[in-house]
C-alpha cells in the first residue's frame, strides 16, 4: 500500500503538509512533513506534489538497519537505530525523505492517510 | 507563547540596524495581530503630518496568530504603513504563503524603517537578516523580479517585490508575490520603493508551538470537510472571484466606463466561463485554502505567450468593464502588464478609466498625451498610458498621484468623475443603488476599497432602496473583517462556504491557549477602526463629515444603463446615512470618535 498523487489537481495549498506535521510532531511546520510540494512558476504554472511510494529504496541503503517494512508494506524508520547518517536521503529516488534541524532522524511517510481527507481536490489516494 | 512566532524584527535601513525583540504581551491582547499590531504601531510610531514617501514613514509586515497554523485560509498578511494615496493609515492584505513563512522564520512582525542609500533588499533566513544590494534587479519588473530571486535564492524562500511602478513612487503602486498575489492597496508599493527597497526575500523552518494541538486537527478536519461538502465549493475551485463577474452584472453593480453605467455589454466575453475554457492553467491556493480562488492563467498575444494570476473579479470590474477591455486575451494581457509593472489592478484601471473619460470629453487632448488617442476600449491605448504613467512620463506623472490629484490638475469639472473617496480609487461596485455599498465605501478607514465591508449582498437582500438598518450592518461588517486581518485568516472560507465565525475563536484557543469569545474580538475589531479613524484625524488639514462622501458622480449623475439604469444616489439619504452611521458608532456629528467612545476602546 502507498500514497499516490494526481499533480494535475493540486492547488498548492499545502494543507497536507500542515496536518501531516501537526499529527506527527504537534507543531506547525511544513518542512517538517513527509511531503512536499514542488511550485514550478511563473511558467508552466504547475504544481507537483512529491508523495513516498513505499519502494524501500531507504531500507536496502541504510547502514544499520533502522529502517523495515512493516505488515501493509510500509516503511518505518526506527528512530532507536537511527544513526542520522542521511543515506536514506540521499538515495530516495523521489526525494520524499526530509531531513529538519530539529532531529537527526529523517522524516518519512509512515501511511497514516491523515493528509488524504484534507484535501478539496482529491489529489491523494491509495493504491494497494 | 504559543502559535505566535514571539518576535518584532525591525530594520533601518538607513543605519544598517537590524533589532529583534519579543512580542510585547499587551500588544496581543487587544491588538491579536496583522492589521491590529500594524494600527498600533503606526500610530504610534509614526509622527503626525510626515511625507509618506520620506524616509520617517514606516513598513509594517504583520501577520497573525492563526496564519501558518493548519487553519483553512490561514495565509493573510498585512502590509502597513502611511498610505501616499491617503495621507493617512493604509493597508493592503495579501494571501500566498509570505504570511506562514514570516512565522516559521520565528517573526510576527517586521518594521523597516529609514531608507537605503542604494537599490537593496532584505534577505532574511532565520535568524540571519542581511540587507543586500539589489542593482541586478532594480528596473525589473515585478514578475521578473520575483523568478531571478528564486533563481538565486532558491525556491524555500518567498518574496515580497515591487516593479518599477513602486521604484518610480506611483502611488497605487502594489507589492507582489508568489507570482500573483498582491498587497495591491493604498500604494505600499511605494513606499518600498521610496525606501530603495526593491524586495523583501524570506525563509523559515522554524515550528510553531501548538496549545492544545489534538483540539486544533479536530476542529479544523471538521471544518474542512463542511467547506468540501458546501454547494459552492466547486464554483470557487473552477472560476474564483471571476464567477462574481456575471452576477455583478446582473445586479447592475459592475463599474463601466468609470463608472458611467453599472453594466458593461461585454461581460460575457469576460466571465469566469470564458477564463475557464481559454485561460485557466491551474488553479492556485493561498497557504491552507480549500476553495483555491486563485485562477493562474496562459493567454497569446503579438506571439508571445504570457502568464498570469488572473484576472480576478476586481481586476474583471476595473479593467474589463472600467476600461471596457471586452475580450479575455486583452484582458489578461492588460492583468499581466499591471503586475509585471507592479501597478495594483483596481486604482490602475480607475486612472486609465478616469483619463479615457477625461480624452473623451475633451478635458485633455492629444497635446496633452503626446498624441495617444485614449480610447474605452483600446487595449493599445490602455498600454501605452499605463507605461507612461508607470515610468512618470509626460502625462503620466500627474496620472501617477492617483484620480484625485489628476481632477485637481485636469480642472473643469473632472474632480466630479474622480472616482474615490479620501484619495484612494473605489474598488469594483458601482454603488448608486446600492445605500450599504456606498456607505460601505464612504467611511472605509483606507479610502474606497470593498472588502473592508461587502455589503452589497446586505443591499440586494434587504432592499436596494432601503437607507434604514444599513449603517447598522455596514458597521458589523466592518467589525467582522477586522477579525480576519488581525488572526491571519482569508475571509472567503465565511462569506462564500458559510463557514461558522465561531469556529475562529475556538481555533485561536487551540492554538494559543488565549480565550477570546467572538464578541471580545469584535470589540478588539472596533478598537482598530476607531484608531484608524484617529489616525485620520490627527492627519487631516480640515476634518469633517465631508471626507466620508463619495464622489459627485454618484449623487449628481444617474446610471447610464444596465438594471441599474437611471439610479442615483440623493444627498439627504447620503447625510441620512452617515448620521446614523456616526451615532451607532459612538462618534460625533462631524464624524469624530466622542471622549466617552474612546474611553470605553480603552483609546484614552
Amino acid at each position: 500500500m502507498y500514497l499516490t498523487a494526481d499533480w494535475k489537481k493540486c492547488t498548492g495549498c499545502r494543507l497536507c503538509l500542515s496536518v501531516c506535521c501537526l499529527c506527527h510532531f504537534d507543531e506547525a511546520n511544513p518542512k517538517k512533513a513527509a511531503l512536499a510540494i514542488d511550485a514550478k512558476f511563473p511558467e508552466p504554472g504547475t504544481f507537483h506534489p512529491r508523495v513516498c511510494d513505499q519502494c524501500g529504496t531507504c531500507a536496502s541503503v541504510c547502514p544499520v538497519e533502522a529502517i523495515s517494512r512493516n505488515k501493509d508494506g510500509v516503511y518505518i524508520i526506527d528512530s532507536e537505530k537511527c544513526t542520522g547518517c542521511g543515506a536514506c536521503v540521499e538515495a530516495c529516488p523521489l526525494k520524499v525523505m526530509f531531513i529538519h534541524e530539529d532531529s537527526i532522524v529523517p522524516i518519512k511517510c509512515d501511511l497514516c492517510k491523515e493528509c488524504i481527507p484534507v484535501c478539496s481536490t482529491r489529489v491523494l489516494s491509495i493504491k494497494e | 507563547m504559543f502559535a505566535y512566532g514571539g518576535k518584532v524584527l525591525r530594520i533601518n535601513l538607513s543605519t544598517g540596524q537590524i533589532t529583534v525583540k519579543n512580542l510585547d504581551e499587551k500588544l496581543v491582547r487587544d491588538y491579536l495581530g496583522g492589521r491590529g499590531f500594524a494600527a498600533r504601531i503606526l500610530y504610534d510610531e509614526l509622527k503626525p503630518g510626515l511625507d509618506p514617501l520620506g524616509p520617517d514613514n514606516k513598513i509594517v509586515v504583520a501577520s497573525g496568530p492563526l496564519s501558518g497554523l493548519f487553519v483553512p485560509g490561514a495565509g493573510k498578511i498585512t502590509f502597513a504603513a502611511k498610505s501616499p494615496a491617503t495621507n493617512s493609515y493604509g493597508d493592503s492584505n495579501m494571501g500566498g504563503m509570505l504570511a506562514a513563512e514570516i512565522k516559521y522564520a520565528g517573526y510576527d512582525v517586521l518594521i523597516i524603517e529609514g531608507k537605503a542609500n542604494r537599490p537593496s533588499y532584505i534577505y532574511i533566513n532565520n535568524d540571519r537578516v542581511e540587507i543586500r544590494e539589489a542593482g541586478q534587479y532594480w528596473g525589473q519588473g515585478a514578475i521578473t523580479t520575483e523568478k531571478m530571486l528564486k533563481d538565486d535564492l532558491g525556491d524555500q524562500f518567498q518574496m515580497a517585490v515591487i516593479g518599477p511602478a513602486g521604484e518610480n513612487l506611483i502611488k497605487f503602486a502594489c507589492i507582489s508575490h508568489d507570482f500573483g498575489r498582491q498587497a495591491g492597496r493604498t500604494g505600499i508599493g511605494a513606499v518600498m520603493g521610496s525606501k530603495n527597497l526593491k524586495a523583501i526575500a524570506l525563509r523559515g523552518s522554524k515550528s510553531l508551538k501548538i496549545a492544545n494541538p489534538k483540539l486544533l486537527k479536530t476542529l479544523t478536519g471538521d471544518i474542512i470537510t463542511q467547506c468540501q461538502k458546501h454547494p459552492a465549493l466547486k464554483l470557487w475551485l473552477n472560476q474564483g472571484t471571476a464567477s462574481v463577474t456575471v452576477w455583478s452584472n446582473e445586479q447592475g453593480s459592475f463599474p463601466t466606463r468609470n463608472f458611467q453605467s453599472g453594466y458593461f455589454e461585454g461581460y460575457k466575453n469576460i466571465s469566469g466561463d470564458v477564463m475557464l475554457k481559454e485561460t485557466i492553467v491551474t488553479n492556485k491556493a493561498c497557504f491552507g485554502c480549500p476553495m483555491a480562488c486563485g485562477k493562474y492563467a496562459r493567454t497569446k498575444k503579438n506571439n508571445r505567450t504570457y502568464y498570469v494570476e488572473g484576472p480576478e473579479y476586481e481586476t474583471a470590474a476595473m479593467i474589463g468593464g472600467d476600461c471596457a477591455i471586452g475580450n479575455i486575451t486583452d484582458l489578461t494581457y492588460a492583468n499581466w502588464l499591471c503586475d509585471e509593472l507592479g501597478i495594483d489592478t483596481i486604482s490602475g484601471g480607475s486612472v486609465v478609466a478616469f483619463a479615457m473619460e477625461c480624452y473623451e470629453k475633451g478635458i485633455i487632448t492629444d497635446k496633452d498625451t503626446d498624441g495617444i488617442k485614449l480610447k474605452f476600449g483600446d487595449i493599445e491605448s490602455f498600454e501605452k498610458i499605463l507605461r507612461k504613467i508607470a515610468y512618470r512620463e509626460g502625462i503620466g506623472a500627474i496620472l501617477a498621484e492617483g484620480v484625485k490629484i489628476a481632477s485637481e490638475k485636469f480642472g473643469q469639472g473632472s474632480d466630479k468623475f474622480a472616482m474615490q473617496v479620501k484619495g484612494l480609487e473605489i474598488s469594483g461596485y458601482e454603488s448608486r443603488k446600492a445605500p450599504a455599498m456606498m456607505l460601505a465605501y464612504m467611511t472605509c478607514d483606507i479610502g474606497a476599497h470593498h472588502n473592508r465591508a461587502w455589503a452589497i449582498t446586505h443591499d440586494i437582500a434587504v432592499g436596494r432602496d432601503k437607507i434604514e438598518g444599513k449603517a447598522q450592518r455596514v458597521i458589523e461588517l466592518q467589525h467582522i473583517r477586522p477579525v480576519f486581518d488581525m488572526i491571519g485568516c482569508c475571509r472567503l472560507q465565511w462569506v462564500e462556504l458559510d463557514l461558522s465565525l465561531e469556529y475562529y475563536p475556538q481555533a485561536l484557543a487551540a492554538a494559543t491557549g488565549l480565550n477570546y469569545s467572538l464578541d471580545d474580538l469584535l470589540k478588539c475589531s472596533e478598537r482598530v477602526w476607531n484608531l484608524s479613524r484617529l489616525f485620520l484625524i490627527r492627519e487631516s488639514k480640515n476634518f469633517g463629515r465631508h471626507v466620508d462622501y463619495p464622489p459627485a458622480r454618484f449623487y449628481e449623475e444617474k446610471v447610464k444603463n444596465g438594471p441599474t439604469r437611471d439610479s442615483i444616489a440623493k444627498k439627504q439619504d447620503i447625510d441620512k446615512l452617515l448620521d446614523e452611521y456616526y451615532r451607532l458608532r459612538g462618534w460625533d456629528e462631524n464624524g469624530k470618535p466622542t471622549p466617552a467612545k474612546l474611553k470605553e476602546l480603552g483609546l484614552l
